[in-house]
């Protein structure tokens, strides 16, 4: 458990931290919370020859509510979302979630924008932030973008950032009112990646139908899912047992599960689909002032 | 004067904190980690990729060329000097690195060393190994299918890959009583190879002194004198001139029984380089290679009366031993002690039949906090009444009393030979079931189940066999299984005393100075106790299936009377009386009829070495060795409640009795902490743990995001209680407790899973219990 050797470099900006992965390219790695970076070198599953540690640059760590979204630093621990109020009152489902990851150990330093950065299906903000259509600043060598999160998760742990590029914030419009989400993840044993984890977001309308849903799946395929069918078929319905088991069923549709150490593939799928329909009925729950 | 008492000298039944806690909580302990010697050099492993590979070549050239690298050992420079293979503790061979062939993925097959233990890391990386892999057999079954390749074919005369067949019990009589049967059930059910995954994971430091002669071994062992034996008689190292010392253990469970290849290779780089050389495993290494336990497959079979009289029981069992027969048993019991599998019930007939097999899978076979293969026979026994009282639609509980070996039975000879010491089952039943308010759950059961909610209630009504062992039966390689206890006097009235057997985290520097306050009248505060050093302890086997306080508790005990019995004779000295006017009373010397007239055993201490009588030897010293008469017999009643979600197959421990009768206890504190310790292994392997493979022989889950410890947050809520029946051949009448509550709690489990869902028709299910497994049932039944 030992990594290989690698050299260290702690910019003290964003410019000089971009300088650097632009200098070593695909050598270059970074570093912030360090929970997934550091057990695949020390299993030597990576080999990094440059180690760029961002934790030294000012002013990466705001979790602030602007101009109707809410915008998360890429030096914000999950132990900041944890303990933030407005992520308590308007977020759920970022609440739900963050206080499954691993333990509190691990999210003293584990970053959300690591976990998205990592583009590993099995990590649980992807599916949160697919629910939640968040989008991602974006700065590299050539300046900053943003990309929605629908664009940024290209395959297992491949994103759209290019190797000189920083994932600067996560951005995330506030729910309107009468919103609420819910997260649920079922896992071998506390604080295990999730056998099966879906996300759900919903907004109703004056009516209490459903005007607009967001479902994420994790660990259910290559990629984090975004159940899209599943999320259309609920649009303008009242969120009745029939059409949550419909929802559910589609997301199972969507999903693509493989067999593994942590359960078989028809587990899985079926899975999908009760975690969407308990997640749903408690996001309406919410969205409707309740629990 | 305050009067003393057991609880002001910290004696037998008194909760008195942990000695060694003060260093463990503090972060003060000292683990094989911790040793760093001036010009230590770092052994690591280079180990095989395949499950079963010729090895055509190994290429060091690359890693001697890494910084820091000082030499890579292989198979070859082990051969020059005769330690290519070692004995394992069953009495089969095993390879210290491989030679010709790899024998399961992960085996040693290089050590590379080095001057600091990344440089050893960066080294092994880069030595290369030319294999041509060879067929992988993993299955224990297909492996004695004719054909199967051979896999030892190291072994002179070995025609296939099995080990031994062993059996108990009388095979004729138990198939009459099988024919003329009213009643049988049968169930093949597998107990999952599964690691005892100490903290600690394994390893040593070797520090040979060519102008000594000395060597100084630090290392991970249960065992240290066994293993000094072991080491003289396998390799150039004598016994007067080695020194093992087991400093602060981190966990055993069994998996510092074995003697390890990391072991040998860090004393022979020692010993050529001249240097001192630590070893240490990784998780992964500790997980993948080092000593498993169970994987027993087995199939028993009941046969009773129409009216529940359970009247045989038969049981044949395949047993995965891996690719070297590497378990940790008495010489003379290849497996252990499972003919205890008639467990709590007077059984007039049974026949068990073992049959160990060679698999391409890292050796082991341990004793993982079990006495011998104790645990595999309970559980069987348990889940087989749980079908029998299906079968007979009869309360659980009812035909577990109606079977029970009664009080007046003890002590009871069982149809496998063994004499159960003594017991009252049904007392300590009845103490579980109204702690858990047995009838009133069956009702809630019955209710939930009209409304298809599913809720499980398990019982398992164990009986442990601990303390190996009496001399005429019981061995390792010849050495007796006894112990010893030496215990010092010192003039103030203050104590040392040393000991042949080893904690490795079971408080015997506490509850071994509670024996000797009890016994000596002094107290427990100003008795020392020190272990693991052959230097300065006793000879003893070590500390395993539960032998501890059996055996070496028994030693203090015989060793402070022998001192009590110098003393009284000081005593009579003094006080100017026959030796016959004096009693121990009130921990002091009185002279009988004459209260007041007393001397303390401090102030007897003081006079032994400065006041003796004429004609009698200075000092109050005494050294015994222990030779059980009989193992002890501990046992309990666990009583699990399971609710179960229908839809995920998801399952919570709602409720967890746990009711052991270990005779005397010496410290209750102590005493829950490891019955906390092995319920929670016990849960841990019933709901989550096992090593598994897939065809090729790769590990699926070598590590521990894999292979997976419960956390405080998984782990149920224990509830406790005991009973008491002492011992009656032990000294202070205890028995062992380390191991009954990992031994009883899997059973449990499983039953409380089967019986919710009973009424669908399910009368098995595999550990460990995924709840996909539960799912998957409730899918095929309609019920998810």
């Amino acid at each position: 458990m030992i990594p290989p050797s690698f050299e260290y470099h702690a910019p003290g900006s964003l410019a000089d931290a971009i300088g650097l992965l632009k200098q070593h390219g695909d050598e270059a790695k970074i570093l912030s919370g360090g929970h997934s970076l550091v057990p695949l070198m020390k299993m030597r599953f990576a080999a990094p020859a440059h180690i760029v540690d961002i934790n030294d640059i000012p002013g990466l760590d705001y979790l602030k509510e602007e101009g109707g979204h809410l915008r998360i630093g890429a030096l914000v621990r999950e132990a900041d979302l944890e303990a933030s109020a407005v992520i308590a009152a308007k977020f759920p489902l970022i609440l739900d979630a963050t206080k499954l990851i691993a333990d509190p150990q691990v999210r003293n330093r584990a970053t959300i924008a690591g976990n998205l950065a990592h583009g590993d299906p099995a990590n649980d903000h992807p599916a949160v932030m697919l629910a939640l259509d968040a989008e991602l600043v974006i700065e590299g060598s050539g300046g900053e973008r943003v990309v929605p999160i629908t664009k940024f998760f290209v395959d297992t742990f491949e994103t759209a950032l290019a190797s000189d590029e920083v994932l600067k914030e996560v951005r995330i419009p506030i729910p309107p009112a009468k919103s609420g989400g819910a997260y649920f993840k079922l896992e071998r044993r506390v604080g295990d990646f999730a056998i099966v984890g879906v996300a759900a977001q919903v907004s109703l309308d004056g009516a209490g139908n459903i005007q607009s849903a967001g479902i994420g799946l994790t660990n259910v395929g290559p990629m984090p899912i975004k159940a899209e069918a599943a999320e259309a078929s609920l649009a303008g319905k009242a969120p009745n047992d029939a059409t949550l088991q419909q929802a559910g069923q589609l997301a199972a549709d969507a999903s693509k599960p493989v067999t593994d150490n942590r359960a078989p593939e028809d587990y899985k799928r079926a899975m999908v689909k009760e975690l969407t329909i308990r997640a749903l009925r408690r996001a309406v729950s919410r969205a409707e002032g309740g629990n | 004067m305050a009067e003393t008492t057991s609880e002001s000298l910290g004696g037998i039944g008194q909760s008195v904190k942990r000695k060694e806690d003060l260093r463990f909580i503090q972060g003060k302990g000292k683990y094989i980690e911790d040793f760093y010697l001036p010009n230590m050099v770092y052994g690591v492993f280079v180990r095989s990729i395949f499950a079963h590979a010729k090895i055509n070549s190994i290429n060091s050239d690359a890693a001697l060329k890494v910084p820091g690298v000082v030499a890579v050992l292989t198979e070859k420079d082990l051969a020059g000097v005769n330690l290519a293979w070692m004995p394992t503790l069953a009495g089969d061979t095993q390879a210290v690195l491989a030679g010709e062939k790899v024998l399961f993925q992960s085996q040693e097959v290089a050590f590379v060393v080095a001057e600091t233990q990344a440089a050893a890391v960066d080294g092994a990386s880069l030595v290369e190994v030319d294999y041509e892999e060879l067929p992988v057999v993993v299955d224990p079954f297909k492996a004695m299918e004719p054909g199967a390749p051979v896999l030892r074919t190291d072994k002179e005369g070995q025609k296939d890959n099995h080990i031994f067949t062993w059996e108990a019990g009388d095979k004729a009589k138990t198939e009459k009583a099988f024919q003329d049967a009213e009643v049988t059930v049968s169930q093949k059910t597998h107990y999952p190879r599964c690691h005892p995954a100490p903290l600690e994971t394994c390893g040593c430091v070797v520090d040979h002194n060519a102008f000594t002669g000395r060597t100084d071994i630090f290392m991970t062992s249960q065992a240290p004198h066994a293993h000094r034996t072991i080491f003289a008689l396998i390799s150039p190292f004598k016994e007067h001139t080695t020194r093992i010392v087991a400093p602060d253990i981190g966990g055993g469970f069994g998996n510092k029984v074995p003697v390890y290849p990391g072991y040998v290779l860090s004393a022979v780089a020692s010993l050529v380089l001249g240097r001192p050389c630590k070893w240490i495993e990784t998780r992964s290494e500790n997980i993948q290679s080092t000593g498993f336990a169970r994987d027993y497959h087995s199939e028993i079979e009941l046969a009773a009366t129409k009216d529940g009289k359970i009247t045989a029981l038969r049981v044949k069992t395949t047993a995965d031993h891996g690719a070297f027969d590497a378990q940790a048993s008495p010489s003379k019991w290849p497996a252990g002690l499972f003919s205890i599998c008639t467990g709590s019930y007077d059984i007039a007939d049974a026949h068990v039949q073992v049959d160990a097999v060679y698999t391409n899978k890292a050796p082991g076979g341990v004793a993982y906090r079990c006495s011998f293969r104790v645990t595999e026979a309970v559980y069987i026994m348990e889940r087989a009444v749980d079908l029998l009282a299906v079968k007979l639609n009869m309360d659980p509980v009812q035909l577990r009393k109606k079977n029970f070996i009664k009080p007046e039975q003890f002590p009871y000879k069982s149809t496998t030979g063994w004499e159960y010491d003594s017991g009252d089952y049904e007392k300590t039943m009845n103490v579980a079931l109204e702690a858990v308010g047995y009838d009133q759950l069956r009702k809630e059961q019955a209710e939930k189940r009209s409304r298809g909610e599913l809720m499980g209630i398990g019982i398992s009504s164990f009986t442990e066999i601990v303390g190996a062992g009496p001399r005429k039966q019981f061995d390792i390689l010849g050495l007796s299984m006894n112990d010893g206890a030496e215990i010092r006097v010192h003039p103030t009235g203050t104590v040392m005393a040393r000991f042949g057997v080893k904690s490795q985290g079971q408080g015997h520097e506490t509850t071994f100075a509670q024996i000797l306050a009890e016994e000596l009248g002094i107290p427990e505060a100003d008795i020392i106790v020190e272990e693991g050093d052959t230097d300065t302890a006793p000879y003893g086997l070590g500390t395993y299936g539960s032998r501890s306080t059996p055996v070496a508790g028994a030693a203090a005990a015989i060793a402070a009377r022998k001192i009590r019995d110098k003393a009284q004779k000081i005593a009579a000295h003094m006080l100017e009386v026959s030796e016959a006017d004096i009693e121990w009373k009130d921990y002091k010397f009185q002279v009988k009829g004459v209260p007041g007239k007393a001397k303390t055993m401090a102030e007897v201490a003081f006079a032994a070495y400065t006041a003796i009588p004429d004609g009698m030897e200075a000092g109050l010293e005494a050294v015994t060795y222990y030779d059980p008469p009989n193992f002890t017999f501990p046992y309990g009643t666990y009583i699990c409640v399971v609710d179960i979600d229908s839809k995920t197959g998801e399952y919570k421990i709602r409720k967890f009795v746990a009711v052991d009768d270990c005779g005397i206890v010496i410290n209750p504190m102590i005493v829950e902490g490891q019955i906390h310790g092995g319920l929670t292994e016990g849960f841990a392997i019933a709901t989550m743990q096992e090593i598994r493979f897939d065809e090729g022989g790769n590990i699926l889950n070598g590590n521990f995001m894999d292979y997976m410890l419960p956390t405080a947050v998984d782990t149920p809520h224990w509830d406790l209680d005991r009973t008491v029946t002492p011992c009656p051949h032990h000294p202070i009448g205890a028995k062992g407790i380390g191991e009954s509550a990992n031994v009883g709690s899997p059973p449990a489990i499983v039953n409380a899973i089967v019986d919710a869902l009973s009424h669908l028709g399910v009368t098995n299910i595999e550990m460990p219990v995924s709840p996909w497994k539960i799912w998957r049932i409730l899918h095929e039944k309609g019920v998810a």
